[in-house]
Protein backbone atom coordinates (compact mmCIF):
# COMPACT_ATOMS: atom_id res chain seq x y z
CA UNK A 1 0.00 0.00 0.00
CA UNK A 2 1.30 3.27 -0.70
CA UNK A 3 0.29 6.55 1.22
CA UNK A 4 -1.08 9.69 -0.41
CA UNK A 5 -2.04 12.87 0.70
CA UNK A 6 -3.68 15.45 -0.69
CA UNK A 7 -3.65 18.75 0.88
CA UNK A 8 -7.25 21.30 0.62
CA UNK A 9 -6.16 25.05 -0.79
CA UNK A 10 -7.69 25.89 2.92
CA UNK A 11 -4.74 23.94 4.34
CA UNK A 12 -6.68 20.73 5.45
CA UNK A 13 -5.12 17.67 4.55
CA UNK A 14 -6.24 13.52 3.48
CA UNK A 15 -3.67 10.95 3.39
CA UNK A 16 -5.13 7.92 2.02
CA UNK A 17 -3.70 4.26 1.95
CA UNK A 18 -3.69 3.22 -2.15
CA UNK A 19 -3.17 -0.17 -3.46
CA UNK A 20 -0.45 0.08 -6.29
CA UNK A 21 -2.03 0.30 -10.06
CA UNK A 22 -5.26 2.11 -8.93
CA UNK A 23 -5.15 5.85 -9.87
CA UNK A 24 -4.36 9.06 -7.56
CA UNK A 25 -7.65 10.23 -8.47
CA UNK A 26 -9.86 6.82 -7.96
CA UNK A 27 -7.86 6.69 -4.46
CA UNK A 28 -9.67 10.68 -3.60
CA UNK A 29 -12.90 9.45 -4.96
CA UNK A 30 -13.00 6.22 -2.96
CA UNK A 31 -11.82 8.09 0.11
CA UNK A 32 -14.05 11.34 -0.32
CA UNK A 33 -11.31 13.71 -0.84
CA UNK A 34 -13.16 16.98 -1.33
CA UNK A 35 -12.30 18.83 -4.32
CA UNK A 36 -11.73 16.11 -6.70
CA UNK A 37 -14.97 16.59 -8.80
CA UNK A 38 -13.71 13.71 -11.78
CA UNK A 39 -16.90 14.51 -13.57
CA UNK A 40 -15.71 11.90 -16.68
CA UNK A 41 -14.93 9.32 -14.34
CA UNK A 42 -11.09 8.95 -15.09
CA UNK A 43 -11.50 9.05 -19.46
CA UNK A 44 -9.08 11.93 -19.42
CA UNK A 45 -11.73 14.11 -20.89
CA UNK A 46 -12.82 16.79 -18.30
CA UNK A 47 -10.20 18.16 -16.60
CA UNK A 48 -11.99 18.30 -12.89
CA UNK A 49 -9.67 15.74 -11.19
CA UNK A 50 -6.76 18.74 -11.27
CA UNK A 51 -4.12 18.73 -8.83
CA UNK A 52 -0.82 20.15 -8.61
CA UNK A 53 2.07 18.18 -7.41
CA UNK A 54 4.47 18.88 -4.73
CA UNK A 55 7.87 19.97 -6.20
CA UNK A 56 9.40 17.16 -4.23
CA UNK A 57 7.44 14.66 -6.14
CA UNK A 58 7.29 15.99 -9.82
CA UNK A 59 10.35 13.77 -10.99
CA UNK A 60 8.74 10.53 -9.88
CA UNK A 61 5.39 11.25 -10.50
CA UNK A 62 6.70 12.32 -14.37
CA UNK A 63 5.08 14.94 -17.53
CA UNK A 64 1.55 14.62 -18.74
CA UNK A 65 1.72 13.14 -22.02
CA UNK A 66 0.20 15.11 -24.78
CA UNK A 67 -3.29 14.04 -24.41
CA UNK A 68 -2.83 14.86 -20.84
CA UNK A 69 -1.64 18.36 -21.47
CA UNK A 70 -4.29 18.89 -24.39
CA UNK A 71 -7.22 18.79 -21.33
CA UNK A 72 -4.93 20.83 -18.75
CA UNK A 73 -6.02 23.74 -21.17
CA UNK A 74 -9.59 23.11 -19.84
CA UNK A 75 -8.23 23.32 -16.38
CA UNK A 76 -8.33 26.91 -14.18
CA UNK A 77 -4.53 28.09 -12.69
CA UNK A 78 -2.73 25.77 -14.35
CA UNK A 79 0.87 25.58 -13.48
CA UNK A 80 4.46 23.97 -14.45
CA UNK A 81 3.33 21.57 -11.22
CA UNK A 82 -0.59 20.93 -12.66
CA UNK A 83 -1.33 17.39 -13.60
CA UNK A 84 -4.61 15.48 -13.66
CA UNK A 85 -4.89 12.85 -10.90
CA UNK A 86 -6.53 10.25 -13.17
CA UNK A 87 -3.20 10.01 -15.61
CA UNK A 88 -0.74 9.29 -12.21
CA UNK A 89 -1.24 6.03 -11.56
CA UNK A 90 0.06 4.71 -7.67
CA UNK A 91 3.37 2.75 -7.60
CA UNK A 92 5.16 1.77 -4.73
CA UNK A 93 7.77 4.59 -5.58
CA UNK A 94 5.15 6.93 -5.07
CA UNK A 95 4.73 6.03 -1.31
CA UNK A 96 4.19 9.60 0.45
CA UNK A 97 3.23 11.65 -2.49
CA UNK A 98 2.03 14.96 -1.89
CA UNK A 99 -0.52 17.35 -3.99
CA UNK A 100 -2.21 19.99 -3.48
CA UNK A 101 -5.68 20.81 -4.79
CA UNK A 102 -6.38 23.79 -6.41
CA UNK A 103 -9.22 26.15 -5.09
CA UNK A 104 -11.40 24.87 -7.41
CA UNK A 105 -11.89 22.39 -10.57
CA UNK A 106 -14.34 23.78 -13.67
CA UNK B 1 -20.07 3.98 -39.77
CA UNK B 2 -21.01 7.44 -40.91
CA UNK B 3 -24.59 7.78 -40.46
CA UNK B 4 -26.62 10.28 -41.89
CA UNK B 5 -28.43 12.65 -39.31
CA UNK B 6 -31.91 14.78 -40.39
CA UNK B 7 -31.68 17.83 -38.41
CA UNK B 8 -34.56 19.94 -38.20
CA UNK B 9 -34.62 23.51 -40.05
CA UNK B 10 -34.99 25.66 -36.42
CA UNK B 11 -31.36 26.84 -36.79
CA UNK B 12 -32.21 30.40 -37.86
CA UNK B 13 -35.70 30.64 -35.45
CA UNK B 14 -38.88 29.15 -35.29
CA UNK B 15 -40.93 26.52 -37.31
CA UNK B 16 -44.71 25.53 -37.13
CA UNK B 17 -44.43 23.60 -33.87
CA UNK B 18 -43.87 19.67 -34.57
CA UNK B 19 -46.63 17.04 -33.30
CA UNK B 20 -44.98 13.76 -32.35
CA UNK B 21 -45.96 10.91 -30.50
CA UNK B 22 -42.88 11.18 -28.22
CA UNK B 23 -39.73 13.77 -27.66
CA UNK B 24 -36.71 12.15 -26.34
CA UNK B 25 -34.71 15.09 -24.87
CA UNK B 26 -31.20 13.82 -24.95
CA UNK B 27 -29.30 11.50 -27.79
CA UNK B 28 -27.32 9.65 -25.96
CA UNK B 29 -26.73 5.81 -26.03
CA UNK B 30 -30.29 5.45 -23.66
CA UNK B 31 -31.95 7.86 -25.79
CA UNK B 32 -30.88 6.14 -28.75
CA UNK B 33 -32.19 2.88 -27.56
CA UNK B 34 -35.43 4.36 -26.60
CA UNK B 35 -36.30 5.04 -30.31
CA UNK B 36 -35.62 1.73 -31.25
CA UNK B 37 -37.90 0.21 -28.15
CA UNK B 38 -40.45 3.12 -29.31
CA UNK B 39 -40.06 1.99 -32.53
CA UNK B 40 -40.70 -1.27 -32.12
CA UNK B 41 -44.36 -0.63 -30.56
CA UNK B 42 -45.07 2.09 -33.43
CA UNK B 43 -44.06 5.11 -31.52
CA UNK B 44 -42.44 7.59 -33.61
CA UNK B 45 -39.82 9.92 -31.86
CA UNK B 46 -37.90 13.23 -32.11
CA UNK B 47 -34.89 13.74 -30.30
CA UNK B 48 -33.36 17.17 -29.04
CA UNK B 49 -30.38 17.41 -27.93
CA UNK B 50 -27.77 20.36 -27.25
CA UNK B 51 -24.73 18.65 -28.56
CA UNK B 52 -24.11 19.02 -32.30
CA UNK B 53 -24.12 15.60 -32.66
CA UNK B 54 -25.82 12.16 -31.17
CA UNK B 55 -24.04 10.00 -28.52
CA UNK B 56 -24.23 11.89 -26.05
CA UNK B 57 -21.05 11.47 -23.70
CA UNK B 58 -19.77 8.70 -25.63
CA UNK B 59 -19.53 10.67 -28.49
CA UNK B 60 -18.30 13.96 -26.83
CA UNK B 61 -16.29 12.96 -23.57
CA UNK B 62 -14.90 9.31 -24.79
CA UNK B 63 -15.46 8.94 -28.45
CA UNK B 64 -12.24 6.76 -28.75
CA UNK B 65 -12.09 5.27 -24.79
CA UNK B 66 -13.41 1.75 -25.06
CA UNK B 67 -16.12 0.17 -23.09
CA UNK B 68 -16.06 -3.07 -21.64
CA UNK B 69 -19.17 -3.51 -20.08
CA UNK B 70 -22.14 -3.48 -23.11
CA UNK B 71 -23.22 -6.90 -22.82
CA UNK B 72 -22.19 -8.64 -26.06
CA UNK B 73 -19.50 -6.65 -26.95
CA UNK B 74 -16.18 -7.09 -25.72
CA UNK B 75 -14.61 -4.01 -26.27
CA UNK B 76 -16.04 -1.15 -28.01
CA UNK B 77 -15.47 2.25 -28.57
CA UNK B 78 -17.97 5.37 -27.29
CA UNK B 79 -17.76 6.48 -30.78
CA UNK B 80 -18.27 3.00 -32.42
CA UNK B 81 -21.55 2.54 -30.05
CA UNK B 82 -23.01 5.23 -30.92
CA UNK B 83 -22.45 4.48 -34.49
CA UNK B 84 -23.91 0.94 -34.06
CA UNK B 85 -26.91 2.20 -32.44
CA UNK B 86 -27.73 5.08 -35.06
CA UNK B 87 -27.34 1.83 -37.44
CA UNK B 88 -29.87 -0.12 -35.37
CA UNK B 89 -32.31 2.69 -34.75
CA UNK B 90 -32.48 3.62 -38.80
CA UNK B 91 -35.38 1.61 -39.36
CA UNK B 92 -37.41 3.72 -37.62
CA UNK B 93 -36.09 6.80 -38.88
CA UNK B 94 -36.14 9.56 -35.44
CA UNK B 95 -35.45 13.00 -36.26
CA UNK B 96 -32.96 14.76 -34.44
CA UNK B 97 -32.77 18.55 -33.16
CA UNK B 98 -29.61 19.34 -32.66
CA UNK B 99 -27.59 22.32 -30.98
CA UNK B 100 -30.35 22.96 -29.03
CA UNK B 101 -31.57 22.55 -25.42
CA UNK B 102 -35.15 21.95 -24.24
CA UNK B 103 -36.42 25.01 -21.93
CA UNK B 104 -39.91 24.84 -21.21
CA UNK B 105 -42.21 21.97 -20.37
CA UNK B 106 -45.69 22.16 -19.52
CA UNK B 107 -48.74 20.28 -19.93
CA UNK B 108 -51.99 21.40 -22.23
CA UNK B 109 -55.13 20.82 -21.01
CA UNK B 110 -55.60 17.85 -23.30
CA UNK B 111 -52.89 16.29 -21.45
CA UNK B 112 -50.40 16.66 -24.37
CA UNK B 113 -46.82 18.32 -23.66
CA UNK B 114 -45.26 21.41 -25.11
CA UNK B 115 -41.61 21.56 -25.26
CA UNK B 116 -40.09 24.64 -26.26
CA UNK B 117 -36.42 24.83 -27.24
CA UNK B 118 -34.06 27.95 -26.89
CA UNK B 119 -34.02 28.13 -30.50
CA UNK B 120 -37.84 28.75 -30.56
CA UNK B 121 -38.82 25.34 -31.77
CA UNK B 122 -42.34 23.95 -30.56
CA UNK B 123 -43.11 20.64 -30.05
CA UNK B 124 -46.40 19.16 -29.28
CA UNK B 125 -46.22 15.93 -27.85
CA UNK B 126 -48.06 12.83 -26.19
CA UNK B 127 -45.35 11.69 -23.80
CA UNK B 128 -41.64 12.79 -23.09
CA UNK B 129 -38.85 10.42 -22.21
CA UNK B 130 -36.05 12.43 -20.53
CA UNK B 131 -33.18 10.89 -21.04
CA UNK B 132 -30.11 13.94 -20.47
CA UNK B 133 -27.82 12.07 -19.02
CA UNK B 134 -25.73 14.35 -16.55
CA UNK B 135 -27.32 17.00 -17.48
CA UNK B 136 -26.90 19.30 -20.99
CA UNK B 137 -23.28 20.20 -22.08
CA UNK B 138 -22.72 24.06 -21.16
CA UNK B 139 -19.50 26.17 -21.66
CA UNK B 140 -17.65 25.96 -18.74
CA UNK B 141 -17.66 28.88 -16.91
CA UNK B 142 -14.03 30.09 -15.55
CA UNK B 143 -13.86 30.91 -11.97
CA UNK B 144 -12.88 34.41 -11.49
CA UNK B 145 -14.39 36.58 -9.52
CA UNK B 146 -17.42 38.67 -10.09
CA UNK B 147 -17.85 36.76 -13.80
CA UNK B 148 -21.47 36.45 -13.75
CA UNK B 149 -22.17 39.82 -13.61
CA UNK B 150 -20.55 40.51 -17.21
CA UNK B 151 -22.18 37.50 -18.81
CA UNK B 152 -24.09 38.44 -21.81
CA UNK B 153 -22.77 42.05 -21.85
CA UNK B 154 -18.98 41.67 -21.96
CA UNK B 155 -18.67 38.16 -21.47
CA UNK B 156 -19.59 35.05 -23.65
CA UNK B 157 -19.54 31.70 -24.00
CA UNK B 158 -20.52 31.43 -27.52
CA UNK B 159 -21.72 33.75 -30.77
CA UNK B 160 -25.07 33.79 -31.96
CA UNK B 161 -24.41 37.12 -34.66
CA UNK B 162 -20.80 37.57 -35.58
CA UNK B 163 -22.35 41.18 -36.46
CA UNK B 164 -23.04 41.71 -32.67
CA UNK B 165 -18.69 41.79 -31.98
CA UNK B 166 -18.24 44.31 -34.56
CA UNK B 167 -15.57 46.99 -33.82
CA UNK B 168 -15.11 45.12 -30.37
CA UNK B 169 -11.83 45.23 -28.81
CA UNK B 170 -12.12 41.33 -28.51
CA UNK B 171 -10.05 38.66 -26.13
CA UNK B 172 -10.11 35.22 -26.72
CA UNK B 173 -9.41 32.95 -24.01
CA UNK B 174 -8.30 29.56 -24.62
CA UNK B 175 -6.63 27.16 -27.28
CA UNK B 176 -8.77 24.23 -28.63
CA UNK B 177 -11.23 24.29 -31.63
CA UNK B 178 -13.88 26.73 -30.62
CA UNK B 179 -11.13 29.04 -29.59
CA UNK B 180 -9.67 29.28 -32.84
CA UNK B 181 -12.52 29.23 -35.14
CA UNK B 182 -14.19 31.97 -33.35
CA UNK B 183 -10.94 34.11 -33.37
CA UNK B 184 -10.50 33.79 -36.90
CA UNK B 185 -14.15 34.53 -37.98
CA UNK B 186 -14.37 37.31 -35.81
CA UNK B 187 -11.19 39.23 -36.56
CA UNK B 188 -12.66 40.97 -39.92
CA UNK B 189 -15.43 42.35 -37.57
CA UNK B 190 -13.41 42.98 -34.57
CA UNK B 191 -11.47 46.45 -33.44
CA UNK B 192 -8.97 44.61 -31.98
CA UNK B 193 -8.86 40.63 -31.66
CA UNK B 194 -6.62 39.04 -29.02
CA UNK B 195 -6.04 35.39 -28.32
CA UNK B 196 -5.03 34.06 -24.49
CA UNK B 197 -3.50 30.77 -23.90
CA UNK B 198 -1.57 28.92 -21.55
CA UNK B 199 0.74 27.74 -23.65
CA UNK B 200 2.38 28.15 -27.38
CA UNK B 201 0.57 24.85 -28.67
CA UNK B 202 -3.10 24.45 -29.74
CA UNK B 203 -5.65 21.22 -29.53
CA UNK B 204 -7.46 22.48 -32.24
CA UNK B 205 -7.42 21.42 -36.35
CA UNK B 206 -3.66 21.95 -37.41
CA UNK B 207 -5.28 24.51 -40.22
CA UNK B 208 -6.85 26.24 -38.04
CA UNK B 209 -3.70 26.49 -36.10
CA UNK B 210 -1.83 27.58 -39.06
CA UNK B 211 -4.33 30.43 -40.16
CA UNK B 212 -4.52 31.88 -36.69
CA UNK B 213 -0.05 31.78 -36.21
CA UNK B 214 -0.32 33.41 -39.66
CA UNK B 215 -3.17 36.01 -38.67
CA UNK B 216 -0.42 36.93 -35.75
CA UNK B 217 2.30 36.88 -37.88
CA UNK B 218 0.89 39.36 -39.84
CA UNK B 219 -0.72 41.48 -37.02
CA UNK B 220 -4.02 41.03 -38.12
CA UNK B 221 -4.71 39.09 -34.38
CA UNK B 222 -2.71 38.95 -31.26
CA UNK B 223 -1.88 36.15 -29.31
CA UNK B 224 -0.72 36.54 -25.43
CA UNK B 225 0.85 33.29 -23.46
CA UNK B 226 -0.39 33.71 -19.86
CA UNK B 227 -4.15 32.69 -18.45
CA UNK B 228 -6.86 35.29 -17.10
CA UNK B 229 -6.50 35.67 -13.54
CA UNK B 230 -9.32 38.62 -12.98
CA UNK B 231 -11.76 40.44 -14.41
CA UNK B 232 -11.84 44.71 -14.21
CA UNK B 233 -15.18 46.71 -15.15
CA UNK B 234 -18.49 48.70 -14.18
CA UNK B 235 -21.75 47.54 -14.19
CA UNK B 236 -21.21 44.39 -16.46
CA UNK B 237 -18.96 46.66 -19.01
CA UNK B 238 -15.66 45.06 -19.01
CA UNK B 239 -12.19 47.59 -18.91
CA UNK B 240 -9.54 44.92 -18.97
CA UNK B 241 -8.16 41.80 -17.23
CA UNK B 242 -5.20 40.68 -15.59
CA UNK B 243 -3.33 38.45 -17.28
CA UNK B 244 -0.51 35.85 -15.49
CA UNK B 245 2.23 34.93 -17.62
CA UNK B 246 6.00 33.54 -16.52
CA UNK B 247 6.68 37.08 -16.27
CA UNK B 248 4.11 38.10 -13.76
CA UNK B 249 1.15 40.14 -13.77
CA UNK B 250 -0.45 42.55 -15.96
CA UNK B 251 -3.24 44.43 -17.26
CA UNK B 252 -4.93 44.20 -20.71
CA UNK B 253 -7.65 46.25 -22.04
CA UNK B 254 -10.45 44.85 -23.68
CA UNK B 255 -14.14 44.91 -24.09
CA UNK B 256 -15.33 41.78 -24.36
CA UNK B 257 -14.06 38.07 -23.86
CA UNK B 258 -14.72 35.09 -25.02
CA UNK B 259 -13.70 32.13 -22.67
CA UNK B 260 -13.71 28.98 -24.35
CA UNK B 261 -13.07 26.34 -21.89
CA UNK B 262 -14.90 22.98 -22.94
CA UNK B 263 -18.07 21.78 -21.93
CA UNK B 264 -19.14 20.81 -18.20
CA UNK B 265 -22.62 19.41 -17.70
CA UNK B 266 -25.00 20.86 -15.73
CA UNK B 267 -28.96 19.50 -14.96
CA UNK B 268 -29.90 23.35 -16.50
CA UNK B 269 -33.70 23.61 -17.30
CA UNK B 270 -34.90 19.69 -16.15
CA UNK B 271 -34.95 21.37 -12.68
CA UNK B 272 -37.56 23.59 -13.09
CA UNK B 273 -40.41 21.14 -14.70
CA UNK B 274 -41.95 20.37 -11.07
CA UNK B 275 -40.39 16.73 -11.32
CA UNK B 276 -39.74 14.99 -8.12
CA UNK B 277 -35.72 15.15 -7.72
CA UNK B 278 -33.35 13.17 -5.89
CA UNK B 279 -30.06 15.02 -5.37
CA UNK B 280 -30.47 16.11 -8.67
CA UNK B 281 -31.70 13.16 -10.26
CA UNK B 282 -34.99 12.36 -11.30
CA UNK B 283 -37.32 10.17 -9.18
CA UNK B 284 -39.34 7.26 -11.19
CA UNK B 285 -40.65 4.10 -10.48
CA UNK B 286 -38.74 0.66 -11.88
CA UNK B 287 -41.85 -0.30 -13.00
CA UNK B 288 -42.62 1.89 -15.73
CA UNK B 289 -39.65 4.56 -15.03
CA UNK B 290 -42.11 6.74 -14.96
CA UNK B 291 -41.54 10.90 -13.26
CA UNK B 292 -43.99 12.24 -10.79
CA UNK B 293 -45.81 13.54 -14.09
CA UNK B 294 -47.58 10.90 -15.75
CA UNK B 295 -46.33 10.72 -19.56
CA UNK B 296 -42.88 11.93 -18.24
CA UNK B 297 -40.15 9.10 -18.06
CA UNK B 298 -36.57 9.23 -17.51
CA UNK B 299 -34.15 6.98 -18.67
CA UNK B 300 -30.27 6.32 -17.81
CA UNK B 301 -27.84 8.47 -15.66
CA UNK B 302 -30.30 11.24 -14.90
CA UNK B 303 -33.02 9.04 -13.23
CA UNK B 304 -32.95 7.69 -9.93
CA UNK B 305 -34.36 5.01 -7.82
CA UNK B 306 -33.04 2.52 -5.18
CA UNK B 307 -30.38 0.25 -6.55
CA UNK B 308 -29.52 2.51 -9.89
CA UNK B 309 -26.38 1.86 -11.34
CA UNK B 310 -25.54 4.61 -13.91
CA UNK B 311 -24.83 1.89 -16.65
CA UNK B 312 -25.55 1.99 -20.27
CA UNK B 313 -27.19 -1.56 -20.07
CA UNK B 314 -29.05 -0.50 -17.30
CA UNK B 315 -30.86 2.22 -19.21
CA UNK B 316 -30.84 0.31 -22.37
CA UNK B 317 -33.37 -2.09 -19.64
CA UNK B 318 -35.25 1.20 -18.79
CA UNK B 319 -35.58 2.22 -21.93
CA UNK B 320 -37.28 -1.28 -22.81
CA UNK B 321 -39.48 -1.20 -19.74
CA UNK B 322 -40.57 1.87 -20.21
CA UNK B 323 -41.41 1.96 -23.85
CA UNK B 324 -44.27 -1.13 -23.16
CA UNK B 325 -45.71 1.69 -20.44
CA UNK B 326 -45.50 4.18 -23.59
CA UNK B 327 -47.06 2.20 -25.86
CA UNK B 328 -50.61 2.56 -23.41
CA UNK B 329 -50.13 6.11 -23.26
CA UNK B 330 -50.86 6.13 -26.98
CA UNK B 331 -52.40 3.05 -28.24
CA UNK B 332 -55.02 2.88 -25.10
CA UNK B 333 -57.03 0.43 -26.81
CA UNK B 334 -54.95 -1.68 -28.09
CA UNK B 335 -53.44 -5.13 -26.40
CA UNK B 336 -49.68 -5.09 -26.27
CA UNK B 337 -48.78 -8.46 -27.32
CA UNK B 338 -45.15 -9.56 -25.81
CA UNK B 339 -42.68 -10.33 -29.56
CA UNK B 340 -39.26 -11.22 -29.82
CA UNK B 341 -37.40 -9.71 -32.77
CA UNK B 342 -35.98 -13.26 -33.23
CA UNK B 343 -39.44 -14.46 -34.57
CA UNK B 344 -42.25 -11.96 -34.55
CA UNK B 345 -43.37 -11.33 -38.18
CA UNK B 346 -44.52 -8.21 -37.13
CA UNK B 347 -41.43 -7.03 -35.43
CA UNK B 348 -39.14 -7.87 -37.93
CA UNK B 349 -41.12 -6.39 -40.63
CA UNK B 350 -40.98 -2.77 -38.81
CA UNK B 351 -37.09 -3.70 -38.54
CA UNK B 352 -36.90 -4.16 -42.56
CA UNK B 353 -35.50 -7.51 -41.93
CA UNK B 354 -38.80 -9.44 -43.79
Amino acid sequence: MAKITFIEHSGAEHTVEVEPGMTVMESAIKNDVPGIEAECGGACACATCHVYVEDAWRAATGAPEEMEEDMLDFAFEVRESSRLSCQIKVTDALDGLVVRVPEKQF
Amino acid sequence: MQQEVFTSAAADGATAPIETHAVIIGAGPCALFAVFELGLVDIETHLIDILDKPGGQCAELYPEKPIYDIPGLPIVTGQGLTDRLMEQIEPFSPTFHLNQRVDQLERLADGRFRLVTDLGQEFITQLVVVAAGGGSFTPKRPPLQGIEGYEGTSVHYSVRRIEDFRDREILIAGGGDSALDWALALQPVAKKLTVVHRRDKFRAAPDSVNRMLAEVDSGEMDFLLGQVTALHGDNGQLEAVTIRAKEGESRFECDTMLPFFGLTMKLGPVADWGLNLHQNLIEVDTEKFETSEPGIFAVGDINSYPGKLKLILSGFHEAALMSQAAHKIIYPDQKLVFQYTTSSSSLQKKLGVR
